[in-house]
């Protein structure tokens, strides 16, 4: 029976080898939902303000984190150039508020006038990181640099005097100039989270939190039994219906205890729309992976030079990524804003490239692999640990500010880490190629 | 089977800036016929593949002479995707696979069946969905070809190279219309096993009517398998063989030729003199020329020629000696061991090096001439260097004395030894190389491709200059050259390396039989 013990020795020592191989891999993750857990604990928080923090964080962030994978598919990195996108939402929403386009309509213009302008930075970017290439990440980080200068010329400079603005809430005292701060309050303010509010009516699309976790919950067993028995055409079996019974069960008893002891958590409201804005954009980002563009991007991901002697064009398809990008970017600001409902003219854009960029890499993303799940899980876990580190560190050490400082230090730490930990990985990968 | 000929290439011809690689090239191959061409390196093969693939490198280069016809048509191909729509496809040295792709992925790299869905109706044929149940059936039709039988939904990293081999040749026999496919060094990479396989495939390939071009310097391959040979030697065709009317033999001798000794050869005996520099079991990591295992001696006195084909491991032997790449293994230099993987230290114990890499490693190409020249003795041995204190000082008139005096003795051509070192030509350059190894007063000098892109008068001083060294100095030289006739014409023993090891030493007056099958792997025809 020697073979058989040695069998499973190896089999053993393989365990753990993968064991531990899968820690490394998910170190970062593992770490920051350890850091959200403790945090949590020590904050003392209540569940309900945690929920309703947490469900307006994620619901106006994750359509900016999601904005960042179509170039880390074309082996373009992290695209810190989104603040250019989200530059020209800004602007897009400047002039809208102008004219007085209120809400959910206002918000669908802003939309359609802020795609072909991102659309223009995107192949400006395109063909500067076509000329940097490997380089992409430092010079989007400079670029969003040197837009900024150009970004305040026109809103600080232009605007009053070569574009004309007569509007006394919106531009400077002085006639020349946009104001510090734009209030979208009464005006765009909740535009796509709350399209009733035009009518007065508060429940359109705007469910409490119960109802929206029943139905979402409801949405996605019927969309995984449609998609089990009807379009793969498989028979039905029982594990599936048994756990879809079981999810759904589990959800209407939760949701109906909530809604008849009518707790505090009936008081959130969930930005429907917005969600499901977000969840077909995951879908198109699926659909996408899954084309002609998108195989030649994932191509053009691994490898340069492979895919133009395949005959891709690679530097037009690096371009549309980045336009791609930059397209959405511009939307996910626009959604951003309308659900803070002010914004500082010339600082809220600056910090939205590095913060997405470290969402994502927390949700386990790399320079060169990032999914819609990380990305998702990213946001809950960047936002968890925004929520709780004030409170933590005041519970701690009498001092919130310590948990502030704590939460930027992490912020800009993890981007850090991950690029030196993927550096490293590569130089390992290099290694392990040569002594082939 | 058609009896006409499905390429003809009629008196190929092409030149760089005035110089011909390739002159009055006649190939013909027919259906269903494979065709090995041999040759050295440098003779010419790539740039006839160049041409049959309209490669952008020899259009922005002037074009090239001659005429190419497919299929009994007269063609201008201008690029590769023109070449690949005539049906002529190519099997890559280097594997053009993406790692994280499965097989069926690469196979129909940029040739996805593609299939619309709602979304490609708006925005057009990009958009269209990967039709992956035809792609997948597709790969296995020809995979089942070449009787591989790893899944097509496996990812490519992780198979082994020999594997990637044949997802390279299913990814041409997919292509519906391929007539012409040509491979390039494919069994350099492969086991035995592998190699036999591959060449087993590629007679059932033949056998389905597609002609097969076979560049390859394994020539116990090419007489298994071709029907047809052709041999360059120099750029220029020196032979067509049938299979049978030709052997290995004839091949080797045909492929390395009878050329004329620049210099006279060496005749001296120098089997007495200890070794001064001996390697045993030497392993360097150097991408592309790896070495595995080297044993070698050099003999106190001597200059000893290191030849082989490129990719095999000569370049190595030298880098690793120095510490350039990382290696293991005992080196011993005068009966010390020399500690590896530290150029400080090999430089410090008497060894002076003067890369293949001239532009790269070899030089500051920004900085004067003198200052190139003293460089490496002043940082190691603190030569013209003023101490004072903590701190140290170039000592400039001992350098510009010095400077000088090597421009003298070597000839050479500048405005001064103040000159940037990027002015100056190739050959120039090569003897500030030199120059500078000389400062550091080597014990043994080790030379990697000394004449590599410097002209003919000036390859000549060089080899001189080393010559002279060694005779009047009586200064050991290893010297690593591609150029077997100039091994022949200075070194008194030539090693060639074949599969990173050395497969046998040679005189330089060993018959060009003996030399062609050392570099294609055989054994010699007799000791040598």
């Amino acid at each position: 029976m020697k073979p058989d013990t040695l069998g499973a020795a190896t089999a053993k020592t393989a365990n753990a080898a993968e064991r531990k191989a899968f820690l490394v891999k998910h170190m970062v993750t593992i770490m920051f939902i350890a850091l959200s857990l403790a945090g949590y604990i020590l904050a003392g928080m209540t569940p309900f303000l945690f929920l309703m923090d947490i469900v307006a964080r994620v619901s106006r962030n994750a359509f900016l984190v999601l904005s960042l994978i179509i170039p880390v598919m074309a082996g373009m990195g992290l695209n810190f150039s989104i603040v250019l996108g989200a530059m020209a939402g800004q602007a897009v929403l400047i002039f809208v508020t102008h004219w007085g386009v209120n809400g959910l309509p206002g918000i669908l213009l802003c939309l359609v006038l802020v795609t072909p302008l991102a659309m223009f930075l995107g192949y400006l970017t395109g063909k500067l990181f076509n000329k940097t290439k490997g380089q992409e990440m430092i010079a989007g980080l400079i670029l969003a640099f040197f837009a900024q200068g150009i970004y305040e010329l026109i809103f600080l400079q232009f605007v009053g005097g070569i574009i004309p603005m007569n509007n006394t809430t919106l531009v400077m005292s002085s006639g020349i100039g946009i104001r510090t701060t734009v209030d979208l309050t009464g005006g765009l303010k909740y535009g796509m989270d709350w399209p009733g509010q035009l009518w007065g009516n508060d429940t359109l699309l705007r469910p409490t939190l119960p109802w929206a976790f029943l139905s979402v919950i409801a949405a996605i067993v019927v969309g995984y039994l449609l998609y089990v028995f009807v379009f793969k055409g498989k028979r039905p079996s029982p594990p599936p219906l048994i756990a879809s019974a079981l999810a759904l069960g589990y959800a209407s008893w939760w949701s109906i205890v909530q809604i008849q002891e009518s707790t505090q958590i009936n008081w959130i409201r969930v930005p429907f729309l917005t969600w499901i804005v977000i969840a077909a954009l995951c879908a198109f980002i699926l659909f996408f992976s899954k084309t002609k563009l998108g195989q030649d991007m994932r191509a053009v991901g691994q490898d340069r030079h492979v895919a133009a002697v395949a005959g891709i064009k690679v530097n037009r398809v690096r371009i549309i990524a980045i336009m791609m990008s930059m397209v959405m970017a511009g939307w996910g600001h626009i959604i951003f804003l309308q659900n803070m409902g002010a914004f500082s003219t010339y600082g809220s854009h600056e910090q939205i490239g590095l913060y997405s960029v470290a969402a994502l890499l927390i949700g386990g993303a790399t320079v060169s692999k990032a999914t819609i799940g990380q990305a998702l899980l990213g946001v809950l876990l960047f936002h968890t640990l925004f929520i709780v580190s004030p409170a933590a560190g005041r519970q701690v050490f009498g001092d919130a500010q310590v948990g502030e400082y704590f939460r930027v230090f992490v912020a800009y730490g993890v981007i850090g880490v991950t690029l030196a930990m993927h550096a490293w990985k590569t130089l390992l990968q290099n290694r392990a190629r040569q002594e082939l | 089977m058609a009896p006409e000929s499905v390429l003809k290439m009629t008196n190929i011809g092409k030149s760089y800036y005035g110089t011909t690689v390739l002159k009055g090239i006649d190939l013909e191959i027919k259906p269903g016929e494979i065709h090995g061409i041999v040759g050295e390196n440098g003779a010419g093969k790539s740039t006839l593949m160049n041409i049959l693939f309209g490669m952008s490198v020899i259009h922005s280069t002037g074009g090239f002479e001659g005429s190419i016809e497919v299929a009994g048509e007269s063609v201008q191909i201008q690029s590769p995707e023109e070449a690949m729509a005539l049906g002529i496809g190519m099997v890559h040295q280097e594997f053009m696979l993406l790692p994280n792709f499965t097989l069926t992925e690469n196979i129909k790299l940029n040739r996805e069946v593609l299939k619309p869905n709602p979304v490609s109706r708006i925005f057009g044929e990009n958009l269209k969905s990967l039709d992956f149940d035809v792609m997948n059936k597709d790969a296995r039709k020809a995979l089942d070809r070449l009787h591989i039988d790893i899944e097509e939904y496996a990812s490519v990293a992780g198979l082994p190279v020999g594997h990637m081999q044949f997802t390279e040749i299913a990814r041409e026999l997919d292509k519906t219309n391929l007539k012409v496919l040509v491979f390039d060094e494919p069994t350099a990479v492969l086991t035995e096993s592998e190699a036999d396989h591959l060449l087993q495939a590629m007679k059932e390939i033949a056998a389905d009517g597609i002609a097969i071009l076979f560049i390859t310097h394994r020539l116990d391959e090419i007489i298994t398998v071709c029907d047809n040979i052709t041999v360059l030697r120099d750029g220029a065709l020196v032979g067509h063989r049938t299979k049978a009317e030709t052997d290995v033999y004839e091949l080797a001798e045909l492929m390395v030729g009878s050329r004329m000794a620049e210099l006279a050869q060496s005749t001296r005996d120098l089997s007495e003199k200890k070794p001064v520099l001996e390697l045993r079991n030497l392993n360097v990591r150097m991408p592309g020329e790896r070495v595995r295992g080297v044993n070698l001696d050099v003999r106190e006195g001597e200059i000893l020629g290191i030849g082989g084909l490129a990719g095999q491991g000569k370049i190595g032997i030298a880098n690793g000696i120095m510490g350039l790449f990382p290696s293991e293994g005992d080196v011993r230099l005068a009966g010390e061991q020399l500690p590896l993987n530290s150029p400080k230290e090999s430089m410090a114990r008497g060894l002076a090096y003067v890369s293949e890499d001239r532009r790269g490693v070899g030089l500051l190409l920004d900085s004067s001439i003198e200052l190139n020249i003293v460089f490496s003795a002043a940082q190691n041995q603190n030569q013209f260097v003023r101490r004072w204190g903590p701190f140290s000082q170039l000592d400039s008139d001992t350098i510009r004395q010095h400077a000088l005096k090597y421009i003298k003795d070597l000839d050479i051509r500048c405005t001064g030894p103040t000159q940037m070192v990027r002015r100056l030509s190739g050959g120039n350059q090569q003897k500030v190389c030199i120059a500078r190894a000389l400062t550091m007063n080597p014990h043994v000098l080790l030379v990697s491709e000394p004449t590599r892109g410097i002209d003919v008068g000036a390859k000549r001083i060089v080899l001189d200059t080393l010559r002279k060294l060694n005779e009047e100095l009586g200064m050991t030289i290893v010297m690593t050259s591609s150029e077997l006739g100039e091994l022949r014409s200075i070194c008194d023993r030539i090693a060639i390396v074949t599969d990173g090891k050395v497969a046998g030493i040679l005189k330089p007056d060993d018959s060009d039989v003996n030399f062609g099958l050392l570099m294609s792997g055989q054994k010699a025809e007799k000791g040598a």
